[in-house]
This record gives structure tokens, C-alpha cells and sequence, in this order.
């Protein structure tokens, strides 16, 4: 009887406590507690500066983070974004050497590479029903040979100044750069989606169980094809964004990216799994990263120890909720085992 | 009811503690890295405000540990402190992250090896507008975001000084062969234009004779056997050069083993570290390469002109390289070491690179 009850009446005290003591909650006070410690005790971190170097680099991450954790949430991955990034770009540099087109149509049919990257990716893991880990480790390759067939070792570099000045332009004097407020955007549309609309709340279920998904109605394939069109999308908005910020269009662009993407995913509470985790977490899975690493370079610790911190770090964040979980359970087990005890040795006399 | 709330209370406690563990750990990283930052500001406090950022490459590479050592000798004797920071790989964006950082802490001077010429471009300018002054060594950035640029050689200079070497062993007369790397090599081919067009011009040469051209493709088997070859299709040879490493060291290995032992002089272009056992054992007099300790070491100078005003980096100015003597700015703000070092069996353990 007390075993049937207990998960209402914990999912009924939910609310605000839970939301303040959830994991996603947790990472948050993490960072927190980070940017304090760095404030305080690593010189030159607490200025604008910091807030203006940090907040472009950790903008590519932050970007594709978005669409990616609806991806794992899913029970999918997508590990072609950088390379998606990098077509982007090569394809960028080549359309403004050649093509002679205004910067601005330049710009959106590079973004609709992007487009056809995840379409093809879509179509090969709905249509085909092909597992994503394999589709986009074979797309990761695929993208980025295509960015060296189509831009070769060359490197396109005389964009128009004025955007590339816009892209590290901030705001005011908090340092705070400009596109910012986009990412912003991006972010806002990205939780809404998830957390508000039964499009992906639907992706919960998906994560949960395919076939439990398909029974209440979710139509499983649409929902992932249209995942994959949204990590292309925003891959290629990065791919831009990075060609602009470096003002130099490459095939190498962003390489590497994807494993920082899927760490800071990680980090922020997903669930590799499937089925599990927030914008807010991620986002603040990101931030921590990104500021610790930042922190950590300024306070001299060395390139190769970083590593290992940020390692450990993510280590941490996938094992510390199992070990949560094996302690409730053992606690839960311990507390069922007293309690058929009292009620085996209280109800006996009456019985 | 009781039941339940213990229930939750003991699971929100592992989540305490491990929230706790998980702040502990970071804040003793934390603490840790910010005793290591005082530690740091202590050895600054001798220098002052002078700061100089090393940037190379990659960090972790032979060749550039001996280029940034010879750089914190050169920033020391003109009174800087310095700092090596640099990314694990070698790719268009990895430094920027470094330049922002050496910005952020007021550097001075940022010296910096460029990965990509324009990619680090806006990330120079944002430190220019802070007051660093940009060396760019090793590999150029853009003219337009720096101020002066430290070359390591001249390719002329590379050139005449391994036929000055040939000519002083076989006495300036004889016939030479060349090893080279691949038949498409941009640098080692510049290089044999240049001995080509002097073995043409200069009449101290006029008795030498450039008898074959081959190429081990940087092979060293390839380089062996093609040494192989020379020396059987050609008895009468009295040197080899050979512009590039991988073919000296091979065609030293190939010599060395042979009846042609000091018999047929060779020299090029080789390391120290792998010619040192060749020029013990007789095989090879002498041979050149650049000293790349030098080119840190002129760059920090250089810095050191550009903070004190003494130099813009425009063509004409001149600055002091401690015992490298004046070095001259020449045309679009590049500045040359010098000649390529000798290396024989005097000097040759001087050197670990």
C-alpha cells in the first residue's frame, strides 16, 4: 500500500522544492559558487573583459547546445554539427569570393546548408531507420570532407569589416557583446519549445520509449526529422557566426566541436540516455564549463591539467546521479525492510 | 504519513552531500589554482609591469620549445617577465582564447607564432586597442595586425652558405651533386635556384660543377639509396649537398658505413641532435642550419623596442638584440635574425635541437 502511494505523494510535493534542489538547479548553484571563487580569488577575472572574451567564446557551444539536448533528450545524437559548422563556412567564403552576391543573401544560403545537412541526416535516420550514432559519425566525415572539396586548403578572409566589428561590438560598457541578445533569442525559443508545447513534452516520452511514444500519439518519426533540420539549422547559424568572428572562412572551422557540445549537454543534467534534462541545466552546464576553463587559464593552470579538470568534471556529473539513485534506493530498501517488519511484528498480535 | 516524509528527507540528503562533495572539490581546485596565481605575481614583482606573452603554435613541439626558450632568455635580459601560452593543437581558433587571455592581463607585449594570418586578426586588434604591442615570429599574421615581423633567414643567405661550406671542403673544385627533399618542394627548390644562379655567377665557384639533382622525397630510405646511387653513377664526385634534414642524416648514415668516409665531403641543411654522432666520426665537417633559439630571442628585443618607442616597425629602424647586435626592420615591417649558424665539431654540442 505505501509502496503504490509514495511516488504521488512525492511528485505531489514537487514545485518550487524540487526545483531547487534538482540537478539542473544544482549545476546552477555550481556555477555560482565558481564565478565567486574566480571573483575572488583569480586575478584580473572579475572585469567586463571577462564577460565579453567569455561570453564569445562560449557562444558556439551555447548555440548548438540548445538544439542538441532536445536531440539526446529524444534518445538520439548528433555528432555532424561541427562539421556542419565548417561546410558552412567553406561554402560562405567560397559564395562571397565567387558568386559576387550581396554578404546578406550570402549569409542565407549558407544558413540553408545547414538546412540540407539535417534534412540528409533526417531522411537517413527516419526514412531509413538508421541509428543516429552511426548516420552522423559517418555525416561528421562526410561534411567535413565536402567543406575541403568545396573551399580546398584555401582560407577566404576580406569580409566586410563593418560585420565583423558588429559581431564583437558590445553593449554599452557592460561588455556584454551585441549578438548576445540573438542567443538570447535562440535559447528563449529552444526552452518554450521544450518545456511548453506538446511537441516536446512529446519528446520525453520518445526518449522513455519509442514504442509508449507512438501509442499516446507522438508521431516518432516527424518529431526526430524535424530535430535534425533544427541541429543543422543552427550548426550553419554557427558556422556563420564563427566565419565572421575569426573573419576568415575555412574548411577547419569549428572542428572538434561536437565532443564540447555534447560534454556541456551532459554536464547540464541530459540524459544519454534519453528522457531527461532541461534548458535551464544546460545552459548552466555550458556557462560552468566555460568559466571554469576561463578562470582556470587565467589562475595558470596548465593546458594539460585543464583537460583532465573538465574531464573529471563531466565524469562527475554522469556518475553522481547514479550514485544518488543507488542511495535512495538503498535507503528506500532499508526503510521498506523495516517498516513489513514493524507492521509483520505489530499486526501479528491482533491477527 | 511520517513514513513519507523520512523517505524524502534521506533522499534529498545524498543530494546535499553530493552537492556539497561536488563545491568542495571545485572550490579546493579553485583555492588551489589562486594560490598558484600569487605565486606567480610574486616572481612578476621584479619586473615591474613588463609583460610579454610568448604564443606559439602549438605548445609541446621539439622545435618550438627551443625558439620560446631562446624567447625567455631574450624577454629576461630586456627586463621582461614572460609567459608561454598556447593551445594543445595547432588550429585557426585554438590561440584566440591565449590572446584574450594575454589581453585581459595587460601584456605588453604579445609575441605570437600565427596559426592562421587572418583568423587571429580580430583578437590582435582588440589587444592592440589595449596597448599590446604585436610581434608576430615564425609564421606571419596579416601585415595589418602587427607591428613588426621576426624572419627567421634569409633563403639566399641559406642557400650561399652550404656552397661556401661545399667549396672550402673540396677545395673549390670538383663535382657536386644535390639531395633534396621532393622534386616539388617550394623551399629546398628556391634554395637550388640560388646555388644554380651563384655556381653560374661567381667565379670563386667557376671550377665547381653541379653534376646531378636527386631527390629522396624526405625519405630515409629513399634519401639512403638514392645517396647510393650517386656515388656509384658518379666516381668521380667530390661532395654532396643535401637542403634538407631527413636527406643529410641519411646520406651521413650511408657514408659513414661506406669506403667514400671522408672521402666525399657532404653538408646541408641537418639538426644537430641527428648529425652530432656524423661530425664526431669524421663523416661530416661541417653543415648549417639557423639557431631557432635566436628567432625567440631577437623577437623579445624587438618587443622591447616597440614598448620603449624606440621603433614602429617601419623599414629603416633599427634595435638593440643584446649579443645578436642591430638588427634592421626591412621592407613591409620584417625583420631578419641573421645567417644561418655552422655547425662543426667545435661548437656542435652547444646546441640540443
Amino acid at each position: 500500500m505505501s509502496e503504490t502511494l509514495s511516488p504521488n505523494i512525492v511528485k505531489a510535493r514537487s514545485g518550487l522544492a524540487k526545483r531547487l534542489t534538482g540537478s539542473d538547479a544544482i549545476i546552477i548553484y555550481i556555477l555560482v559558487a565558481v564565478i565567486i571563487v574566480s571573483m575572488i580569488s583569480v586575478k584580473f577575472f572579475a572585469s567586463t573583459l571577462t564577460v565579453g572574451f567569455l561570453s564569445i567564446q562560449v557562444i558556439p557551444i551555447l548555440l548548438i547546445a540548445m538544439p542538441m539536448a532536445l536531440v539526446i533528450i529524444s534518445g538520439e545524437i548528433d555528432l555532424s554539427v561541427a562539421s556542419i559548422a565548417g561546410l558552412t563556412s567553406a561554402v560562405m567564403g567560397v559564395l562571397w569570393r565567387d558568386s559576387g552576391w550581396d554578404i546578406g543573401i550570402v549569409i542565407l544560403v549558407s544558413v540553408l546548408v545547414g538546412v540540407v545537412c539535417g534534412v540528409f541526416n533526417g531522411f537517413l535516420i527516419t526514412t531509413l531507420g538508421l541509428p543516429s550514432l552511426a548516420v552522423t559519425i559517418g555525416t561528421l566525415a562526410l561534411y567535413r570532407g565536402l567543406a575541403l572539396v568545396v573551399i580546398g586548403d584555401q582560407k577566404v578572409a576580406n569580409f566586410p569589416k563593418e560585420l565583423n566589428t558588429f559581431v564583437l561590438s558590445k553593449i554599452g560598457a557592460t561588455g556584454i557583446p551585441v549578438v548576445m541578445i540573438f542567443v538570447v533569442i535562440i535559447i528563449a525559443f529552444f526552452a518554450v519549445l521544450l518545456h511548453f508545447t506538446p511537441f516536446g513534452r512529446g519528446l520525453y516520452a520518445l526518449g522513455f520509449s519509442k514504442e509508449a511514444a507512438t501509442f499516446v500519439g507522438i508521431r516518432v518519426g516527424q518529431a526526430k526529422f524535424w530535430l535534425f533540420v533544427g541541429t543543422g539549422v543552427v550548426s550553419s547559424i554557427v558556422g556563420v557566426f564563427l566565419t565572421l568572428r575569426l573573419a576568415s572562412a575555412g574548411p577547419d572551422n569549428g572542428t572538434g566541436m561536437e565532443l564540447s557540445v555534447i560534454a556541456a549537454v551532459l554536464l547540464g543534467g541530459v540524459s544519454i540516455f534519453g528522457g531527461k534534462g532541461s534548458i535551464p541545466g544546460v545552459v548552466g552546464g555550458v556557462l560552468l564549463i566555460g568559466v571554469l576553463t576561463y578562470s582556470l587559464r587565467l589562475a595558470k593552470v596548465p593546458e594539460t591539467a585543464l583537460i583532465i579538470v573538465t574531464g573529471s568534471l563531466l565524469v562527475l556529473s554522469v556518475v553522481a546521479p547514479s550514485i544518488v539513485s543507488w542511495a535512495r534506493e538503498r535507503l528506500r530498501l532499508a526503510r521498506v525492510h523495516r517498516v513489513v517488519q514493524q507492521t509483520s511484528s505489530s499486526g501479528s498480535p491482533h491477527a | 504519513m511520517e513514513l513519507f516524509s523520512r523517505k524524502s528527507r534521506g533522499g534529498r540528503r545524498a543530494a546535499t552531500v553530493a552537492a556539497v562533495a561536488v563545491s568542495v572539490a571545485l572550490l579546493a581546485t579553485g583555492c588551489a589554482a589562486g594560490g598558484s596565481t600569487d605565486g606567480g605575481t610574486d616572481s612578476a614583482g621584479g619586473g615591474g609591469d613588463n609583460t610579454m606573452a610568448f604564443l606559439p603554435k602549438q605548445l609541446n613541439n621539439p622545435y618550438t620549445d627551443v625558439v620560446l626558450g631562446g624567447g625567455e632568455d631574450g624577454a629576461k635580459e630586456a627586463g621582461f617577465t614572460s609567459q608561454v601560452l598556447g593551445p594543445l593543437e595547432a588550429s585557426a581558433s585554438a590561440q584566440i582564447p591565449f590572446i584574450e587571455q594575454a589581453t585581459q592581463e595587460g601584456s605588453k607585449v604579445i609575441v605570437i607564432a600565427a596559426n592562421d594570418p587572418d583568423a587571429v586578426g580580430p583578437s590582435l586588434q582588440t589587444a592592440r586597442e589595449a596597448g599590446a604591442k604585436i610581434v608576430a615570429f615564425d609564421s606571419d599574421t596579416n601585415p595589418d595586425y602587427r607591428d613588426i615581423f621576426i624572419s627567421q633567414v634569409v633563403a639566399k643567405d641559406v642557400a650561399l652558405i652550404q656552397l661556401e661550406i661545399i667549396s672550402e671542403q673540396i677545395g673549390g673544385a670538383g663535382d657536386i651533386a644535390i639531395l633534396s627533399a621532393t622534386a616539388t618542394a617550394t623551399n629546398q627548390n628556391e634554395w637550388i635556384k640560388y646555388m644554380e644562379e651563384e655556381l653560374a655567377s661567381n667565379p670563386d665557384y667557376k671550377d665547381i660543377k653541379l653534376v646531378a639533382k636527386v631527390y629522396g622525397d624526405d625519405d630515409a630510405d629513399k634519401s639512403f639509396q638514392e645517396t647510393q646511387g650517386l656515388l656509384s653513377s658518379y666516381p668521380d664526385l667530390k661532395g654532396i649537398i643535401s637542403p634538407t634534414t631527413v636527406g643529410i642524416a641519411a646520406a651521413a648514415k650511408y657514408l659513414s658505413t661506406s669506403d667514400y668516409k671522408g672521402k666525399v665531403a657532404l653538408t646541408g641543411l641537418g639538426l644537430p641532435n641527428e648529425m652530432r654522432e656524423f661530425v664526431k666520426d669524421g663523416t661530416v665537417k661541417e653543415f648549417a642550419l639557423w639557431d631557432p633559439a635566436q628567432l625567440g630571442y631577437v623577437a623579445a628585443f624587438a618587443g622591447k623596442a616597440l614598448v620603449d618607442g624606440t621603433i614602429t616597425g617601419a623599414e629603416g629602424d633599427t634595435f638593440d638584440a643584446g649579443d645578436l647586435g642591430e638588427i634592421t626592420v626591412g621592407e613591409g615591417g620584417v625583420a631578419i635574425v641573421g645567417p644561418p649558424t655552422r655547425f662543426n665539431a667545435d661548437n656542435i654540442d652547444d646546441y640540443d635541437f
